[in-house]
């Protein structure tokens, strides 16, 4: 029951960020250790930069509606 | 079996539940009834509708494949292309689908009585809205996640890819300037509401200089302070509003927040992101996503009562708040949660790139689309649970109207609405303006509506004020980080569609070169936007239907291109899901279109407009807002321009139809399937286990 309190909850804050852009860093970092052993990974910090560039600032497709 | 046959009582109870609520708002005809029914009857058709018509789409027609490869494991970069979990991706699709549209059409719509705009909302969204939303996702995501341009120029042709193309940007400068029109209406002459969204250009800064240089990333941090800031802001207005000088400094006309909203969009959308979009964008979104819930939990459990009757005498098209008849106004007006074509934009975005299955475009496509017109059903019930007289007080223009308490009561006791003077000035009192008169645009509408509610759930009237100014400041939140995103969206646009003809335009690292295409951006929604502030028919009368002719354009677009789709899987049979919406989309598109330029009323067609403007100065008569010659001429020029949009966008969806058409009979003469999807690659059993 408390396991699955805490999933819902960890989920609903994961959905938020993703709502501003911010996917999982932990899901970002384990990517690039197991796919690209060889190449950095950027820390959380140029990672948090690096996504609120890509939302807003690149010629992105529209990231919200009306 | 026995579980299958729960499974069928389940299922009964729910048809019968939202039957039996129907027939309640069905009986009540002309007594009052409480939102309740209104909210289960929706919900009811929603989970029907969800359970089996979008089963068929998935199962029958679209055919998901839950071991097929999707973009987000295919080309899994832990940035863009990350494979989400549904729930979460569904936040994140609602997010971004839903934003200030849901909540104003359906207001603007209120004028008709609730019952037009509730059915076209229910039936709207399970028949068209969400089938287009669920069917471009499904479209995307089987083309490695690519935007609808690029899906209409492989499965239609290069030049009606560019044609789509060229209408989504007019799309976005009407959009910015309707948008930004709803923030002048509900912020002039108000210094409380002035002030408040004043303040938090300073609080998005702090947030921006905090999140990226204090503490690198703590979004959620850093949006609990703004938000705490943002409460005092709104208790700060009261204060300001009380020291006469203060109150005068934030006590600006109309006109004058114009030049200030346009000054804004061109500074805020050349300013870097961190600083001031994107801890904006944070507030927004958290307060979007809060206020939704909490509208829901107060219109659940206080039930309030709607007033407005099921349908008024403006079912005709004589209405004050938008002219124009039932057929076709009412459904552009009313796009955002019937049926948007904005959303195939989004559901062509950011969402497909991180589906983790296919078989989840069923629950994001179609389920966040019909909870999008869950929250417009709210939109509506907040508007009809006001006294109607205060509703048309609030929202027909000072023209028809006047712009005392007295001439408002009187012309609005003429067509049949109760309401007296004292009414009108005490509910201004109540949520702390001078007056509600002329309020035009549905934020302010909303706004009391939700004060209503909000204030019966908890403060009762002695915070009415507070929540009244917290829902102006909610929109307006939205609504600025739209145009300053939009204005940049609208950038790159140009930048790109000028570079093909002056190289040097198309550099974005450019400073002159992305200057300038700011200022054309600006200058183009601005010149709108000022239009309708002007206008004395209060600006919605003329923005909105543009604005939904626009939306329903795109939306006819879309699904021309899911048609297509159909034709090309050889799912012919099946195409009448998309036929039969884009049929309806492209009529009431096109006639209303034809109605706006060529009708002979003044009030609905622009040529009409023009036309008696040249008449009054060839017989030397000035005619308001016009204060000279000049100004009349000016007044033609604009219906000329709003003329030409409107042509622009028939011609737009009417080419788009023949580039349909035709890439349906190649489709028909062709026996095998001529989609142009990713090649069938198998998903990775770690993935589909996952599940």
């Amino acid at each position: 029951m408390i396991n699955k309190i805490t999933k819902t909850l960890h989920q609903l804050s994961q959905s938020l960020r993703l709502m501003v852009g911010l996917p999982d860093y932990s899901t970002y970092s384990d990517h690039m250790k197991i796919t690209h052993p060889d190449q950095p990974i950027m820390s959380y910090e140029k990672f948090f930069r690096e996504r609120q560039e890509t939302r807003y600032g690149g010629k992105r497709r529209l990231n919200r509606c009306c | 079996m026995k579980k299958t046959f729960s499974n069928k009582l389940v299922w009964l109870l729910f048809s019968l539940t939202g039957a039996f609520a129907l027939g309640v708002i069905a009986l009540h005809h002309g007594e009052p009834i409480g939102a309740i029914w209104i909210v289960i009857a929706s919900v009811c058709v929603y989970i029907i509708a969800y359970r089996f018509y979008s089963l068929f789409i998935a199962n029958r027609v679209l055919k998901l494949d839950s071991t097929r490869m999707t973009p987000a494991h295919k080309l899994n970069d832990g940035l863009d292309h990350v494979p989400t979990n549904k729930y979460v991706l569904f936040g994140h699709h609602f997010a971004a689908i839903a934003g200030a549209g849901p909540l104003v059409g359906p207001i603007l719509a209120a004028q008709m009585g609730y019952m037009p705009g509730m059915l076209w909302l229910l039936a709207g969204v399970v028949f068209a809205g969400a089938v287009q939303d669920f069917i471009v996702l499904f479209i995307s995501t089987r083309r490695d996640a690519r935007s609808l341009g690029d899906l209409i120029k492989s499965e239609l042709g290069q030049i009606p890819g560019m044609i789509a193309m060229f209408g989504a940007f007019f799309i976005m400068l009407i959009l910015l300037a309707v948008l930004s029109l709803i923030v002048v209406k509900a912020l002039a002459e108000s210094p409380w509401g002035t002030f408040t969204v004043a303040a938090t250009i300073p609080i998005a800064l702090f947030m921006g200089t905090y999140v990226r240089y204090l503490r690198p990333g703590c979004i959620g941090e850093v949006s609990f302070i703004g938000f705490v800031l943002l409460m005092f802001s709104i208790v700060g207005g009261q204060y300001v509003q009380e020291i006469p000088e203060l109150a005068d400094f934030f006590t600006l006309t109309g006109e004058q927040l114009t030049w200030l909203l346009i000054t804004y969009g061109f500074i805020a959308s050349v300013l870097p992101v961190w600083l001031l979009l994107a801890p904006r964008d944070y507030l927004s979104t958290f307060l979007k996503i809060g206020t939704i819930v909490g509208l829901a939990i107060g219109v659940i459990f206080v039930s309030p009562e709607i007033k407005m009757p099921a349908f008024t005498q403006f079912v005709d098209g004589s209405g004050p708040v938008w002219s124009g008849s039932l057929f076709p106004f009412l459904f552009i007006t009313i796009a955002c949660g019937a049926i948007s074509g904005f959303h195939s934009l989004i559901a062509s975005g950011t969402t497909p790139k991180m589906i983790q299955n296919e078989t989840d475009a069923r629950f994001i496509g179609y389920g966040a689309m019909l909870m999008e017109s869950f929250v417009a059903i709210m939109a509506l019930v907040a508007a009809s649970t006001l006294e109607p007289g205060i509703y048309f007080a609030m929202n027909s223009p000072a023209a028809v109207i006047g712009t005392t308490a007295q001439s408002a009561a009187q012309t609005i006791s003429q067509w049949g609405f109760y309401v007296t003077p004292e009414m009108i000035t005490q509910t201004a009192q109540n949520v702390g303006e001078h007056s509600i008169i002329s309020r035009t645009g549905g934020a302010p509408t909303l706004a009391v509506g939700m004060a209503q509610i909000l204030s019966e759930f908890t403060g009762g009237t002695a915070m009415m004020a507070f929540w009244y100014h917290f829902a102006i400041l909610f929109e307006a939140l939205f609504i600025l980080t739209a145009v300053d995103a939009g204005t940049r969206a609208g950038r790159f646009m140009l930048q790109d569609l000028l570079g093909s003809f002056i190289p040097a335009m198309k550099r974005t690292d450019s400073l002159v070169a992305s200057l300038i295409a700011t200022g054309f951006c600006v200058a183009g929604w601005g010149y709108f936007l000022y239009q309708g502030v002007v206008d004395p028919l209060g600006g919605i009368n003329t923005l909105w239907p543009l604005f939904g002719i626009s939306n329903q354009m795109l939306a006819g677009i879309a699904l021309i291109l899911a048609t297509c789709v159909l034709f090309k899987m050889k799912q012919d049979r099946f195409a009448w899901i998309t036929i039969i919406p884009a049929t309806w989309v492209i009529v009431c598109t096109l006639t209303a279109a034809w109605q706006k330029i060529f009708d002979e009323n003044p009030r609905i067609g622009f040529l009409a407009h023009a036309n008696q403007y040249k008449d009054a100065i060839e017989d030397c008569i000035i005619l308001a807002p016009a204060k000279s010659i000049e100004q009349m001429q000016q007044v033609i020029f604009n219906d000329y321009v709003n003329a030409s949009l409107a042509g622009l966008f028939m011609t737009v969806l009417i080419s788009m139809l023949f580039f349909g058409i035709r890439a349906v009979l190649q489709a028909r003469a062709i026996s095998h399937p001529t989609v142009k999807e990713a090649p069938f690659e198998l998903l990775p059993t770690y993935a589909a286990t996952e599940k």
